[in-house]
């Protein structure tokens, strides 16, 4: 099946997510679709899966135009989409998720689940992708949630299948297993769509490369001859610096030192079992592992956002297990959380109001019980200039910004007072090339400055690139310890999957 | 989330015990605080026995009282407390302390009983019957709430849909008979709920504000139109009532009989309610797409399920059982309609269903728990205790929150429950 997206624009409000758009999908090819987030991707694949009416151009399925007025007309119609975010039901099993919406039933309405069992079966055999039907989808790994969500558009008989970030979620070991799926789709002679901002991987699966950027396609690459270089240069529009100066001065004395540091979760299951590391002055410690292993937890307990169940805490030579997390705060500790929409910024807050967050009970920016205004101000233009938070202006609602200068935002406001460590938590998680970049700079600045960084990440990539020195978390505990500059990604992958290095 | 449940799996970590520990410790001292009340309150003071009576005037088998020596009983289940409490101390078993939570509730409400019925006679079938009785607009409101929720729509409403349901059941009723009147406080129930459905739905209205704002229209509305149209035309307000229609041969089994199957058309009613409820929402495509809708709207849409006419179609449903159970206050118990007469039930259907679980089935055992309690304050009151029945009453209630808490632990409402779905 051949599909043609002729001029297609999408607008939402004033903004323009896709701009007259042109895009082939052919049969037994795999196109991998290149963008930074926000650039628009996904909103085309929403196009093209029937969720979104284009406001102006067509949809042409082997040369024929077709007009899809919900998702159901696009499944129909043989197009399949894995979502970035699993379109799974959490406390469903394996084989009701993939029969929902296409149910085979007995008399009175009633759910033939022997049938469907045997359905979700059959596709499992005949495309080797092993899973078991009666699973509930919440207690089996991310990897196999993806094999589910691969099933499900299977067994929609679509011809056309478009995998939006499939990769993001994914430990490298099940990266390399996922390849293996998607090119035994293309020998099936599916059409097929890979939507990432990953050069390396689109590089090594796709067989032609489209680039999205401000909505626009801005260029075509060929696999076989194009470089990350010039992908990266097309995706950001200019050119891209990927390296990290590596610290040079050995590292100074211990700051913190975490000590038999237990944690337990919300339903008091433990969380981190009894781990110990050390942070010392001008060293980035890089913590690797598949989300869910109890990193959320651990920073939490290390900010003081979550109680520390047994073990110490030491910071530059101080018990702080028990500090509260305002204190540790005043110590000169800086905190990125992992979600700046839920824990980093107030988004209905203005940027100036948000820029004080951390210190607006303390002079100069309140006397008394009144706030000072001016001084907020000064403040809040000083972090929007320094740390190039595009922003209309400082009144601005935080929640209006972009993912990436929200992220400047929370980085500015952490990092702009003169701290001695440095506890980032997913400090680029869906945020732009040149923002990341940016961040990245800062981080290693204040490395160079003599601050202790612990980096938390499940972006492999990053952990590599920062780290003086990675440990790997797996299911609550340390269990793999790496110099940064001589691990590999292999190692590191495997270490992160639980099997030893 | 598998790994961590894997690492905590683990066992013997401190971490783990301490929390472990802590529930069996507020457990222990639970049951030995118990069994210290009722030796100390109840032990002392009762001096005779109390009678149970077993059967009806009108069975067909009677039975022989049941005659309780009354200050033994009371320190047996004392003793029988301060051994479980001693047990969770020493054994500790936190797998089984729930269990044992359990039976020591029971056990304390059988003392109380006991206490309560000294030196007197008690009808303990006329009392199970009554339970049975009152739990039914309960059981309606937390399946009508069941129904709602699990498609994640918040009903805070029912109390109003209940009430309007009441109100036409009584004024269709008194001019067209019991049938019809059930039907046009269906008919009402589904248009309050198809209104909810309308608010919540299309116009994104915040859930609890128009389940709040239903339910002081329909207050106000029913408290109007019955001061000031039904107390002129007391015709439009003398409906028939649906009388106990007894099942041959079942409704004859002692005990049993009367208190299942010699019921009203309200509490058979219920209970089928509750069985196609649970036949619709776990066995059947339509219930499984439902349930979708209400974990998970975004995936059902994606599959090309419309999220919105499924929530329309259920909270609708929803409005007519609720509409039902309002029948029962007028066609089902009084034949007519006083202001604000479902008193709360509505609100005590919504506790049913959270304990219940979200299921049909667990929302009707709930509210059989609290139509125990209700019933139970009932004949106290004709039993004269020392105490001011209106306090007495409140120890059921407390009972119920314990044992519910200690036996079901944490219930999980559907994940999208209470979020308006916002299509592009």
């Amino acid at each position: 099946m051949d599909i043609e997206l002729r001029g297609i624009t999408k607008r939402f409000g004033s903004v323009v997510a896709n701009s007259d758009v042109n895009l082939t999908i052919r049969a037994g090819e795999i196109l991998g679709l290149l963008g930074e987030n926000g650039a628009g991707k996904s909103t085309l694949m929403n196009v093209l899966s029937g969720l979104y009416r284009p406001d102006e151009g067509q949809i042409l399925i082997d040369g024929k135009p077709v007009n899809f007025r919900g998702a159901g007309d696009a499944i129909r119609a043989g197009i399949g989409m894995v979502h970035q975010h699993f379109m799974l039901v959490p406390v469903f099993t394996v084989a009701e998720n993939v029969v929902l919406g296409v149910e085979p039933v007995k008399a009175l309405d009633r759910l033939d689940m022997k049938t469907a069992r045997a359905q979700v079966r059959a596709i499992s055999t005949e495309h080797g992708l092993e899973v078991d039907p009666d699973a509930i989808i919440e207690e089996i790994p991310v990897g196999l949630q993806q094999r589910v969500e691969i099933i499900k558009v299977l067994f929609r008989s679509a011809n056309a299948i478009i995998f939006d970030e499939p990769t993001a979620v994914l430990t490298p070991q099940e990266v390399i297993e996922f390849f293996g799926i998607i090119k035994s789709l293309r020998e099936a002679g599916k059409a097929l769509v890979f939507i990432t901002h990953k050069l390396g991987e689109v590089l090594e699966v796709a067989d032609r490369i489209s680039v999205l950027r401000a909505g626009k396609i801005v260029g075509e690459g060929d696999p076989r001859t194009a470089t990350s270089a010039d992908l990266a240069e097309m995706m950001v529009g200019r050119p891209v610096r990927f390296a990290v100066e590596r610290r040079t001065s050995p590292p100074g004395g211990p700051l913190l030192e975490v000590k038999n540091f237990t944690v337990l979760n919300e339903r008091d299951e433990i969380a981190v079992a009894g781990i110990d590391f050390t942070v010392r002055e001008g060293e980035v410690v890089g913590i690797a592992g598949v989300q869910g292993n109890g990193q959320t937890e651990l920073v939490e307990a290390l900010t003081g956002l979550r109680p520390t169940a047994a073990g110490t805490l030491t910071f530059a030579g101080e018990d702080i297990t028990q500090a509260s997390t305002r204190e540790r705060h005043r110590k000169l500790i800086a905190h990125i959380p992992e979600d700046r929409q839920r824990s980093g910024l107030i988004t209905d807050f203005s940027v100036a109001e948000n820029s004080v967050l951390d210190s607006y009970y303390a002079p100069p920016f309140s006397a008394g019980i009144s706030m000072r205004w001016p001084e907020v101000y000064r403040e809040s233009a000083k972090i929007v200039e320094d740390f190039d938070v595009r922003t209309a202006s400082i009144h601005t609602h935080a929640g209006n910004l972009s993912g990436g200068n929200q992220q400047k935002l929370v980085v500015g406001r952490e990092m702009s007072r003169d701290t001695k460590l440095l506890i980032a938590a997913q400090p680029t998680r869906g945020i732009d090339v040149g923002s990341i970049e940016y961040i990245h700079e800062r981080i290693v600045k204040a490395r160079d400055e003599g601050d202790g960084i612990l980096i938390v990440s499940t972006e492999l990539d990053e952990v590599m690139s920062l780290s003086d020195r990675i440990l790997v978390m797996y299911r609550g505990r340390i269990v793999a310890e790496f110099d940064g500059a001589t691990a590999t990604v292999k190692d590191v992958g495997l270490a992160m999957a639980g099997m030893k290095a | 989330m598998a790994a961590i449940e894997s690492a905590s799996s683990a066992g013997a970590h401190p971490a783990l015990d301490r929390a472990a520990r802590r529930q069996r410790l507020v457990t222990a001292w639970l049951l030995l605080g118990l069994a210290v009340f009722i030796a100390v309150v109840f032990g002392t003071g009762v001096t005779g026995s109390a009678t149970f009576r077993l059967t009806l005037p009108r069975d067909a088998v009677p039975l022989p009282n049941l005659v309780v020596p009354a200050a033994p009983f009371i320190y047996v289940v004392a003793g029988i407390l301060a051994f479980f409490g001693v047990r969770q101390f020493l054994r500790g078993g936190a797998r089984w302390s729930s269990l044992f939570l359990g039976i020591g509730l029971l056990l304390a409400v059988a003392a109380f009983l006991v206490w309560a019925a000294d030196g007197k006679s008690f009808s303990l079938t006329g009392m199970l019957e009554s339970t049975v009785v009152r739990a039914v607009p309960i059981a309606l409101g937390g399946l009508a709430g069941v129904l709602s929720e699990r498609v994640a729509v918040v009903n805070i409403g029912i109390e109003g849909m209940l009430l309007a349901g009441a109100f036409t059941g009584a004024v269709v009723g008194s001019l067209a008979g019991g049938v019809i009147g059930i039907a046009g406080a269906m008919l009402v129930g589904g248009l309050f709920g198809f209104i909810l459905g309308a608010l919540v739905i299309t116009y994104r209205v915040d859930q609890i504000i128009a389940g709040v704002a239903i339910n002081l229209f329909v207050l106000g509305m029913t408290s109007y139109l019955s001061s000031q149209v039904l107390t002129e035309y007391r015709e439009l307000n003398n409906a028939p009532v649906f009388r106990a229609w007894a099942i041959p041969f079942l409704s004859d089994i002692p005990v049993l009989g009367p208190v299942l199957f010699r019921q009203n058309l309200f509490v058979y009613g219920a209970v089928i309610m509750v069985i196609i409820a649970t036949y619709y929402l776990f066995h059947t495509r339509a219930g499984l797409r439902a349930r979708a809708v209400g974990e998970h709207p975004e995936a059902a849409d994606t599959l090309g399920i419309n999220v919105y006419r499924v929530r329309y179609i259920n909270v609708t449903i929803a409005g007519m059982v609720a509409g039902f159970g309002g029948a029962w206050f007028t066609l089902g118990s009084v034949g007519r309609f006083d202001e604000g007469m479902t008193g709360g039930r509505g609100f005590i259907g919504l506790a049913a269903m959270i304990f219940g679980r979200w299921h049909p089935v667990g929302a009707l055992m709930a509210a059989l728990v609290f139509g125990f309690a209700d019933s139970l304050q009932q004949k106290l009151a004709i039993l004269q205790t020392p105490i001011p029945s209106e306090f007495l009453a409140m120890a059921p209630y407390i009972a119920t929150i314990i044992l519910v808490a200690g036996l079901i632990g944490r219930a999980r409402a559907p994940a999208a429950d209470g979020k308006p779905y916002i299509k592009e």
